[in-house]
């Protein structure tokens, strides 16, 4: 899906457990989520510092649509 | 006949410990044959013993590859098997990227030949295509009594050396190699031949498929994220509570648009996740776990954004169609796009 948005012309990060599945169909950004049932949430954490993860992943994808890439990048 | 000595990969579900309550569970190992390993080996008349059983979860064997293939590794050399036997996987993603993994890593490794068995469209095929056999299957379980034959009987050519046919006759996907053969006719005659079958509309077969490499080029960035509408897009599933639109937990056929415009964050009272692919668990416990809402609120209060788009899109990405899922991310992308969106974050699940 995420292959298509940019296709459009709308930059588009995918946020996602399996960075080869997401390389292999072909998104063009790409940022390892926490896990695959909560991909932007850690359970095992806090509250507060489970907030804190989600707002650093959200911070990280921003950053990654800002970013002028040549090819597939899964950001750090 | 000697006995075929074999190490069997399975994931939680079929290694009868569990579903996806249980996918998130670490590497174990039984001896002896587990579920559909008894199957293979009476497949194999005997020839086949299936000596230990390796199960991981989907989840964790997904997320954790680089940590489970040692281990893995480990627990195949110990055994020395003649064969390590993973899935089939069907069109199971995250079970066909560990088996496809695996083999690769056996094969490699431990020069010990291997066979695995998915459905076209599974990503753990691009992975592993080129390196071995891939038997094809259907998308679901319900083709197991089909393929285990297939596997069976290519895994024992592979072990004897015998010559291996072309993917169509041994039913396993293409791996990209070629192979010289004698044709009857010469090329010049194959191809004005096969042109006029095409001219007359009638089926025909090409002796060189053009591989379609499917890549997009990056859109351009944002030029001023503190002007930018930003939206959000889920394949997770979370939906109103209810599911009032009555998106599939499993190969969905559409997407849904739901307004956000007035809430800060998403809790388990109002909504939840209609995935059939993951454990629901932490999904339904706070939603923002797949949809973070919350956060962007914080990020948008703050101006690193100028405004979260009013609604999200969402569908349900389990086991859905390659071509169903272009349609749709196409279809989001254009309705976006026309309602001045300049981003797009995407959560999978």
């Amino acid at each position: 899906m995420v292959k298509e948005i940019e296709r459009v012309g709308l930059p588009a990060v995918q946020i996602c457990a399996i960075v080869p599945i997401a390389v292999t169909v072909g998104a063009n950004r790409i940022i390892r989520a926490i896990a695959i049932p909560h991909p932007t949430g850690d359970p095992t954490v806090g509250r507060r510092e489970e907030f804190e993860i989600r707002e650093n992943l959200l911070k990280k994808a921003l950053d990654a649509l800002c970013s002028k890439i040549e090819k597939q990048t899964v950001f750090k | 006949m000697e006995k075929v000595r074999v190490v069997h990969y399975l994931n939680q579900f079929f290694g009868q410990i569990g579903g996806e309550d249980r996918a998130g569970i670490i590497p174990q190992m039984k001896e002896g044959p587990v579920g559909v390993g008894r199957e293979i080996q009476n497949e194999s008349k005997g020839r086949f013993e299936i000596v230990r059983t390796i199960i991981c979860g989907d989840n964790y064997a997904a997320e954790h590859l680089e940590e489970v293939e040692p281990l893995i590794l480990k627990w195949v050399d110990e055994i020395r098997p003649d064969l390590f036997w993973a899935g089939p996987a069907f069109a199971a993603g995250r079970y066909g990227i560990a088996c496809g993994t695996m083999c690769k890593a056996v094969q490699q490794k431990l020069g010990i030949p291997v066979i695995t068995a998915m459905h076209p469209t599974n990503p753990g095929v691009e992975a592993a295509r080129k390196e071995m056999y891939i038997i094809e299957t259907g998308d679901s379980i319900r083709d197991m009594k089909r393929v285990i034959p297939k596997m069976v009987a290519l895994a024992q050519k592979i072990l004897d050396k015998a010559s291996i046919g072309m993917p169509e006759q041994e039913g396993y996907l293409p791996r990209g190699i070629r192979v010289n053969v004698r044709a009857e006719k010469r090329g010049s005659k194959r191809a004005v031949e096969m042109l006029l079958k095409k001219l007359r509309g009638e089926p025909f077969v090409t002796e060189l498929p053009i591989p379609h490499f499917d890549r997009v080029a990056p859109a351009p960035p944002i030029a001023d994220l503190s002007k930018a509408v930003i939206a959000l897009v889920t394949e997770g599933g979370i939906v109103p509570k209810g599911n009032p639109d009555r998106i599939e937990a499993h190969n969905a056929s559409k997407y849904c648009k739901y307004f956000i415009g007035d809430l800060n964050d998403l809790t388990g009272e109002a909504f939840q996740t209609a995935h059939g692919g993951y454990d629901p668990v932490y999904a339904n416990d706070d939603p923002d776990r797949v949809l973070p809402l919350d956060a962007a609120r914080l990020l948008e209060e703050r101006g690193l954004f100028a405004k979260l788009y009013d609604y999200y899109y969402v569908t349900v990405g389990n086991v859905t169609a390659v071509a169903s899922a272009a349609r749709y991310g196409h279809e989001i992308g254009e309705l976006l796009l026309k309602d001045g969106v300049q981003g797009v974050i995407l959560t999978s699940t």
